[in-house]
């Protein structure tokens, strides 16, 4: 029974490294540029094949290529928040709107990103083997890379958390998003603060793909699942914070854990249940104001 | 916004209504069986936007369950499409979504903004996700075949369905409904405050609006022959209509046909000609509509129109817009 469990939970914790990475990357660009960003699963998506053209054409460690996949995808979403959603941000007459129009956009991208990628790697699916070899945790067994890309992913949350609460930029952000316009009379730069968190939460988003990719095998179709599973945990977690997106992902990946030793099929229905039991219940998510 | 008026009111009167109407209804006499379905899926994509923009319109709340009341009409009809004549199955189809929305209604509405926005796409999925269990785990069997009938039927219906929708559009948009949805959209405490019942209000209407979508699923059924939770319940069909209504305007009654009949066309020409890049470009117009008409396309005539008389020189045409 003991052996049950703890398969379950070491399971649990393990994917929800992963979620929790991509919901802060989500609630980052959420939180404090405002974008409800529907295509957030693309981004994972090409941090993956990145990963895997690195790999399987270069034959470069896919933990090296994060250094790689970092900036590449920062560029690609900094500059789509400059082009695209800074624009729509200044043609919107309220906040609301800008919310309503930029999830619409987000949905566009979404295609956009999709069908460029099938353009470049095909539609198929693919995968490459990296340390597979299993350990075992407390008697139980899985397989080396899944622990390391949860290391890794909690590395690097915890990073971005003090880079969050400690560097000077990272407080521009925390002002923005508590309040834009206050923030920018303060001489916050308000623009790039926005875009900068618009490809921050790209970056955390292809970091989290780079780490599936170790894991799963990847197709050009693959990335709206994680939007989904980002929305619930943010959701969860309350829109716009960030350590309850961290821990958020944690939870939902226990759930999920939970729910797919009992009945496999039933983990994504349990997490659409949560997550409108949530919104309908406490809205603020458990770690909202 | 919504004072913005493009043409003279003349020319909607409902005589032009109605010689589209003789055109529309008496096509299947003159043009190719092709363009009946593609007439009927225009049709389709017109009830999914306008029923969108009843309620989102002038609300602002950003509703993404069409796929919902359309998925639930598609259902309807796999179920009940043997045993029951089309029209009762139809007229099924409306009430099913129309009790759904009444439900989802009042357990949403009270949240606000991109809440209720991400609120209806969970329940989509969660929806469809159901579905998807029951249909793989419980009964065994994945997917329902839907009974035939014929296009110009469907046709007829989808049309039928499509006039009711717009007389009700018209009629609502003057009644006290349709001010005290205004009203709401343009400040809900104000509009709580001067005594209107805000959640009963929405609720109604976004319950109205779901009928001609749960209707319009039911026919369309028939027209796919197989279906899955899949096909019925796609989240495209929650987007499209917010997009072809943005696409085409929200501040006339016009503005979203317009979006939709030019959307669809849009669509059906990109994926005979660039089966390959349809997708692409798809999202390409899209970001770009959004970006670059923010009041649509019935928002962009008035500000052509400005643009030539003030080249004309004309103060009192200028004036008068």
């Amino acid at each position: 029974m003991i052996k049950i469990i703890l398969d379950v939970v070491v399971a649990g914790l393990l994917m929800g490294g992963i979620y929790a990475l991509i919901a802060v990357g989500f609630s980052l660009q959420y939180g404090v540029a405002r974008v409800l960003n529907i295509a957030h699963g693309e981004f994972i998506m090409i941090g993956a094949f990145i990963t895997w053209t690195m790999y399987t054409v270069f034959g470069i460690n896919p933990l090296v290529s994060l250094a790689i996949v970092g900036p590449i995808i920062f560029i690609i979403g900094f500059l789509l928040h400059k082009v695209l959603f800074a624009r729509l941000r200044i043609s919107s007459p309220s906040p609301a709107a800008y919310e309503g129009k930029s999830l619409l956009a987000a949905f566009g991208l979404l295609y956009i990103i999709q069908n460029v990628a099938i353009l470049i790697w095909g539609a198929e699916v693919k995968g490459y083997s990296y340390l597979t070899s299993s350990f075992s945790l407390w008697g139980a067994v899985f397989a080396t890379n899944r622990l390391v890309a949860t290391l890794l992913a909690i590395g690097i949350g915890l990073a971005f958390y003090l880079f969050l609460a400690r560097a000077r930029i990272g407080k521009a952000i925390r002002a923005a998003a508590q309040d834009p316009a206050t923030a920018s009379l303060m001489g916050v730069n308000i623009n790039l603060v926005l875009a900068l968190c618009f490809g921050l939460g790209a970056l955390l988003a292809g970091f989290g793909g780079s780490l599936i990719s170790m894991m799963y095998s990847i197709q050009p179709a693959m990335g709206f699942q994680y939007t989904i599973i980002a929305i619930i945990v943010v959701v969860l977690g309350g829109l716009g914070s960030i350590l309850g997106s961290f821990i958020g992902g944690f939870i939902l990946g226990l759930v999920g854990s939970i729910v797919a030793y009992w009945q496999p099929a039933l983990s994504l229905v349990a997490y659409y249940v949560i997550f409108i039991l949530l919104l309908l219940i406490r809205p603020a998510g458990i770690m909202g104001k | 916004m919504n004072s913005l008026r493009v043409t003279p009111k003349s020319f909607l009167s409902p005589g032009i209504f109605l010689l589209i109407l003789v055109l529309l209804a008496a096509s299947p006499l003159y043009v190719s069986p092709y363009t009946i379905v593609l007439l009927t899926t225009i049709f389709m994509f017109v009830i999914l936007t306008v029923s969108w923009a009843i309620f989102s319109g002038p609300t602002g709340y950003i509703s993404l369950a069409p796929a919902a009341f359309f998925g639930v009409g598609i259902y309807i009809t796999a179920m009940l499409g043997k045993e029951l004549p089309l029209l009762v199955v139809v007229g099924i189809g409306g009430l099913a979504s129309f009790v759904l929305a009444l439900i989802i209604g009042a357990l949403t509405l009270r949240l606000r903004g991109i809440y209720f926005a991400i609120l209806t796409f969970g329940l989509v999925e969660l929806i469809r996700h159901f579905l998807l269990f029951w249909e793989t785990n419980i009964t065994g069997t994945r997917g329902r075949i839907v009974v035939l009938v014929e296009n110009d039927v469907i046709f007829y219906i989808m049309l039928a369905i499509l006039v009711l929708l717009m007389l009700t559009t018209y009629f609502l948009r003057r009644s006290k409904f349709g001010l005290a949805l205004q009203s709401i959209g343009e400040n809900e405490e104000a509009a709580a405050h001067r005594g209107i019942n805000v959640t009963m209000v929405k609720v109604i209407v976004f319950a109205i609006s779901a009928i001609f979508m749960g209707a319009a699923g039911a026919i369309m059924a028939t027209k796919w022959t197989y279906i899955d939770p899949y096909i019925a319940f796609n989240p495209l069909f929650s987007f499209l209509p917010a997009l072809m209504a943005i696409f085409g305007g929200m501040g006339q009654l016009y503005g979203p046909v317009i979006g939709a009949v030019i959307f669809t066309y849009l669509e059906e020409v990109l994926t005979t000609r660039f089966p390959y890049y349809y997708m692409l470009i798809f999202g390409v117009v899209l970001v770009v509509a959004i970006l670059y008409l923010p009041n649509g396309l019935v928002g962009l005539l008035p500000r052509l129109w400005r643009r030539r008389w003030r080249k004309g020189g004309s103060a009192k045409q200028n004036a008068s817009t």
